[in-house]
């Protein structure tokens, strides 16, 4: 449990055979895949294709069944704080008497030790983090009274304090405004050129093909991982989405909505919150 | 009036009842304020009644009666953590099952017990004037323990509430402060006992917390307001208690309930009227 691990340099993820499953249900199959240092990734793929359940294995929500994860060489759970994750935003209780200041300086909690202070510096982290994701107006806002796409934000500045080496967003881009799209959009390059790590799983095979140097075609198993013009050609595509897939000459058309269970949930939750 | 105020405290019980009363008060407050963010107002509600197995068995044996209850309300505690722990069994169904299995067997042992008639009454609805010194020191003993756990740990069980994905991606060990919160749960509805009785605990552990809820934004300030509200409500309850000859806990619920309708109807922001104002503006 060293902490110090953190400063080694952006971090090398490598995926080795995993499989983890979910109420009894094996969800992702022998993944093995490796992401090089500050590499960005999307992670796409139909619904229920096992995109969060890979975030979550990654975090240590949801144990492997077989196989091993290591980051900077060392088994999961040796770090305390290089994995940042953003979930959807549904996963918190948004009533909860915290303010945006308080959501984000939790990001801190990871480095300080839990009695201590927030140091000087952690407060300026915290500061900073705010300004980038433009929620530092809001600072003494309780995270309730935001709109979907402020608490967004919110959260993004959050994994942002915890200066992370890998960065994880479960789709940052649905269901929120304009605004909070493009300020995730600057974020990614800021964080490209602080070359941290990032997977970003996205419905959208547009933005995956045209802003990310990798995509990862998921499909409760790894159909395709390259360069977006590889991992996302007709065959691969078709292998991964399957009759939710029409080809018309030039044009692939891809209908993602209303999917068998998971994008049913989304659309409950969102419901609920906005 | 000074002397109406202090009329009640020329005996020694009272001072003690008033003593233990705040001490109580004070830590359902701020206990509560969890109680009330977690949901888990069933499960306050619930551990107050597994105890009476607990009581009735020190009863048998002749032992302290609030040691037996501490026992019992861990023990239900935790096999609360241990049902829920793999999300095989829901935890409102694990707590329903286990607090009617509790407060069966409690009832089942009682009613062997020819004369636990009386005593029962002060289980169920409180007796603060039968605050011995030694309970008194008890009492004050946990209270504090327990406000000190959580001041201490106060950055683990706010993320733990507020976002356990977040306490997993930190490494928290989740499950221990979890258990851990529940033990503390157990150990206020235990020291409460002997005040509001456990027919009221769940009371006390809820309306302050709600009540500062309403009126608040942060969770250090909703702490503190609610534990002015529990300590207010228990002395404002005593005195009413002494001069209309009621019972204590109940003058003390039902003291804490009417500051709860206050912020409920006149909250700055959260409130009806304030609520009702906005609806009509926009």
């Amino acid at each position: 449990m060293n902490p110090d691990d953190c400063d080694n340099g952006p971090a090398l993820l490598d995926f080795d055979h995993i499989t983890v499953s979910y109420n009894g249900k094996p969800v992702l199959d022998q993944l093995t895949f490796q992401v090089p240092h500050g590499e960005q990734v999307a992670v796409v793929g139909p619904n229920g294709a096992g995109k969060s359940t890979l975030f979550k294995a990654l975090v240590g929500l949801l144990p492997l069944r077989s196989g091993r994860i290591r980051i900077h060489c060392k088994p999961l759970g040796a770090h305390t704080d290089c994995v940042a994750y953003v979930p959807q935003r549904e996963e918190v209780d948004l009533r909860f008497p915290v303010t945006v200041e308080d959501v984000v300086s939790m990001g801190r909690y990871g480095r300080s030790k839990w009695r201590n202070r927030l140091t000087a510096q952690d407060r300026e982290v915290v500061r900073r983090s705010m300004d980038q994701l433009g929620v530092l107006n809001l600072a003494r806002q309780p995270i309730g009274d935001l709109s979907g796409g402020q608490q967004q934000r919110v959260f993004l500045a959050r994994a942002l304090a915890q200066e992370p080496h890998i960065l994880l967003m479960d789709e940052p881009f649905t269901g929120v405004d304009v605004t909070t799209q493009e300020v995730t959009m600057r974020l990614l390059e800021s964080l490209r050129a602080q070359s941290v790590t990032v997977m970003v799983s996205t419905h959208d095979l547009t933005l995956a093909s045209e802003r990310f140097p990798r995509v990862l075609l998921l499909n409760r198993r790894l159909v395709s991982y390259g360069a977006p013009k590889e991992a996302l050609s007709a065959a691969a595509l078709a292998d991964a989405f399957g009759k939710q897939i029409f080809f018309t000459g030039d044009a692939v058309l891809v209908d993602q909505c209303c999917g068998p269970d998971e994008e049913h949930q989304h659309h409950h939750h969102e419901v609920q919150h906005d | 009036m000074i002397n109406w105020l202090l009329q009640p405290f020329a005996y020694d019980f009272m001072v003690r009842g008033l003593l233990a009363s705040l001490l109580v008060g004070v830590l359902c407050a701020v206990i509560g304020c969890y109680v009330v963010l977690r949901s888990m107002a069933f499960l306050g509600d619930a551990l107050a009644h597994a105890i009476l197995p607990g009581v009735a068995i020190a009863y048998l044996v002749g032992a302290n009666l609030m040691v037996g209850a501490l026992v019992a309300a861990v023990l239900v505690a935790l096999l609360i953590g241990y049902f829920t722990r793999s999300g095989t069994v829901k935890e409102d169904t694990a707590i329903g099952i286990l607090f009617a299995a509790a407060l069966s067997l409690g009832v089942m042992l009682i009613s062997s017990i020819r004369t636990y008639a009386v005593d029962l009454t002060h289980i169920l609805f409180g007796n603060v004037l039968g605050v011995s010194s030694g309970d008194l020191l008890l009492t004050a003993g946990i209270s504090l323990g327990v406000l000190a756990v959580v001041a201490l740990l106060y950055r683990p069980f706010l993320v733990i509430s507020f976002d356990p994905v977040l306490a997993a991606t930190l490494r928290m060990p989740r499950e221990l402060l979890r258990n851990l919160l529940l033990v503390l749960m157990s150990l206020t509805v235990v020291v409460s006992m002997q005040t509001v009785g456990i027919g009221l605990v769940a009371a006390m552990l809820v309306t302050p917390g709600a009540t500062a809820y309403l009126l608040t934004k942060r969770l250090p300030a909703m702490m503190v307001l609610s534990a002015a509200i529990g300590a207010v409500s228990s002395i404002a309850g005593l005195y009413i208690s002494y001069y209309a000859n009621v019972a204590s806990g109940a003058a003390v619920v039902l003291t804490a309930t009417f500051f709860f309708l206050l912020a409920f109807f006149f909250a700055p922001q959260r409130g009806m009227l304030s609520r009702m104002r906005g609806a009509y503006a926009s």
